[in-house]
């Protein structure tokens, strides 16, 4: 009888947790979602009456060079950044995982980049890029840097990119480094005897047993970087010629200022299944890689 | 005996000396912040060393001014409020939801279900919250800060629970039920039990949620432009414009604003690269 009472005792307790906990997330979670999607089908410019326009919004979104441009910039900046990230990262997180000297320090001096907000690291980047490497150029005689990477279109894109990388490296080192640790040292041991050294010995010692960590990293820095806001913000403002806007900013920017709600609306949506779909693919490839080995 | 001293042995003095040097890369940002921060503007000139020797005089001038520019102070407060706040409620609100539904996850298909629907919502962009939050948190008369810790409890939702529930499944059930024939309600077992032995994940959930309170530019950014009030990220956007042309009020505000987080990662090192590293891996 009190074992029962008791039991109906902790159900009641879990589900009147549970119940106000689910509805705070529905409220200001899956709720403005499903608004979001609904306003998608509206030409709805963020204040006044609107009308619904059906698919319109997704046909104009397609024909759109503007949005066009934007997903072209935000998956060249993504695949790039993850790419740099992720092999700068390994090859720092394996000095850091060597024996050396201070490695506390070093480890924590590495880190420092992630910890630092990405607006205020953008602006200290967007005035190195504006006039000290400029003037390192000019006193070089080096052409390609002798006038502002930001001021261009063919090079804004990469200054970005450096100042992504810049700060998910510190990150991205630190989950290699603790990924490193989990290789037991006889698995050296065993390799050495066979003769295995340098590239050979991480290609077919080091790495495979660093894969999961190899697959969150990915997952990681590809989710983040697709949504990249912050360093657009402070250091191009999406420019020149609208060439480094990525869809965050362009929804954020067209959106709510730019009287486009609904239009930016539909733009979300599908950013929302692109980013859904991306992680999918490369959570299942990764997955049947794990596998594999 | 012999293997065991050659591995522990050596130190690899070039990688010590290749990494070093790469931390220029690190430290050359900051450094170029710090001095150009203390310079006045006509020591700006436009070769190198103008940006980058060091200032003829060190003087807190450029911080002082910087401060009343940007109205330091309320800023400051207003993130640590933020923070402090998103934090607090994090812990108590997270940490419970994952025990409820992480208990009731292996027994019941509604909690199975309760928790892959909240977890599913880390896949959800901010874009697309954003522009529906905006007119719901104004109609609900809470576009001001008090909004922004309500979305960042809900925006740090999933992945909180995550981490709770999954270290709850290393915490024995028989630990509960001690105190179960005791006699004690299922409430104060959780915060006499579960809730002391869930402390590292604690720590954990505060380094991340912090981190992403604390340097977050786009909710308060959305949610709080009617109000007046800045957070230190927002204010040096929002001061762009009055900086002009003067880098050094500009360097002085940017290095006002990264202060506490590194005064912090210095004291707390440790933790905090424990804490993210926990967050990541699990």
């Amino acid at each position: 009888m009190g074992k029962k009472k008791m039991k109906n005792d902790r159900e009641r307790t879990f589900a009147l947790i549970t119940i106000p906990i689910v509805l705070l997330f529905f409220c200001f979670n899956t709720l403005p979602l499903l608004k979001g999607v609904f306003y998608s089908f509206t030409n709805f410019k963020g204040y006044g009456s609107y009308d619904i326009v059906g698919l319109r919004n997704y046909m104009d979104l397609f024909s759109d060079s503007r949005v066009g441009n934007s997903y072209l910039f935000t998956i060249k900046y993504a695949v790039v950044c993850t790419i740099i990230v992720n092999v700068v990262s390994l090859i720092l997180a394996l000095g850091l995982n060597s024996k050396i000297k201070g490695k506390t320090v070093l480890r924590g001096i590495y880190f420092i980049p992630n910890i630092l907000g990405g607006l205020v690291v953008g602006y200290i980047f967007s005035f190195f890029f504006t006039y000290i490497l400029p003037a390192v150029g000019q006193t070089l005689g080096i052409e390609a840097l002798s006038s502002s990477m930001l001021s261009s279109t063919k090079t804004a894109w990469f200054a970005i990119v450096l100042v992504g990388a810049w700060q998910s490296i510190a990150m991205n080192t630190i989950i290699y480094i603790s990924g490193l640790q989990t290789v037991p040292e006889d698995v050296y041991e065993a390799g050495s005897l066979d003769g295995a050294t340098g590239w050979r010995k991480f290609k077919n010692l080091t790495f495979p047993l660093i894969i999961p960590f190899f697959t969150i990293n990915m997952v990681l820095c590809m989710k983040n970087f697709l949504m990249v806001f912050d360093q657009i913000m402070a250091l191009t403002k999406g420019g020149p010629s609208q060439s480094t806007e990525s869809i965050s900013f362009l929804i954020y920017n067209n959106g709510i200022d730019g009287g486009q709600f609904g239009f930016q609306s539909a733009n979300a949506v599908v950013f929302f299944v692109v980013i859904v779909a991306i992680s999918v693919c490369q959570m299942r490839f990764m997955g049947k890689k794990e596998e594999q080995l | 005996m012999i293997k065991k001293e050659k591995h522990e042995g050596k130190v690899n003095v070039p990688v010590t000396i290749l990494l070093i040097l790469g931390c220029v890369t690190i430290f050359f940002p900051l450094y170029m912040a710090v001095i150009i921060a203390f310079k006045q503007p006509s020591e700006m000139t436009n070769d190198i060393m103008g940006a980058l020797a060091f200032p003829k005089t060190w003087s807190l001038d450029n911080f002082a001014e910087a401060m009343r520019v940007t109205d330091f102070w309320n800023s400051l407060g207003n993130s640590l409020l933020l923070t402090v706040a998103t934090v607090v409620v994090a812990i108590a609100l997270h940490g419970i939801a994952g025990y409820a539904i992480g208990r009731s996850m292996a027994k019941k298909k509604i909690y199975n279900f309760v928790y892959l629907y909240i977890v599913s919502g880390m896949f959800v962009p901010f874009a697309i919250l954003m522009m529906p939050l905006v007119k719901q948190t104004a109609q609900l008369g809470i576009a001001n800060r008090f909004g922004v810790v309500v979305l960042y409890v809900v925006f740090y939702m999933p992945m909180n629970l995550l981490l709770y529930a999954g270290y709850l499944k290393n915490i024995p059930l028989a630990l509960e039920e001690a105190a179960r024939v005791d006699g004690a309600s299922t409430w104060k077992t959780y915060w006499s039990i579960i809730f002391p032995v869930m402390k590292p994940m604690h720590a954990t959930v505060a380094v991340l949620t912090a981190m992403s309170t604390w340097n977050d530019v786009m909710t308060p950014l959305v949610i709080m432009s009617g109000t007046g009030k800045n957070t230190l990220p927002l204010a040096q956007l929002n001061f762009q414009t009055q900086f002009g042309t003067n880098y050094n009020l500009a360097f002085a505000s940017y290095l006002l604003a990264l202060l506490p987080i590194l005064l912090f990662y210095l004291f707390c090192q440790k933790q905090i690269i424990n804490g993210v590293v926990n967050g990541a891996v699990k």
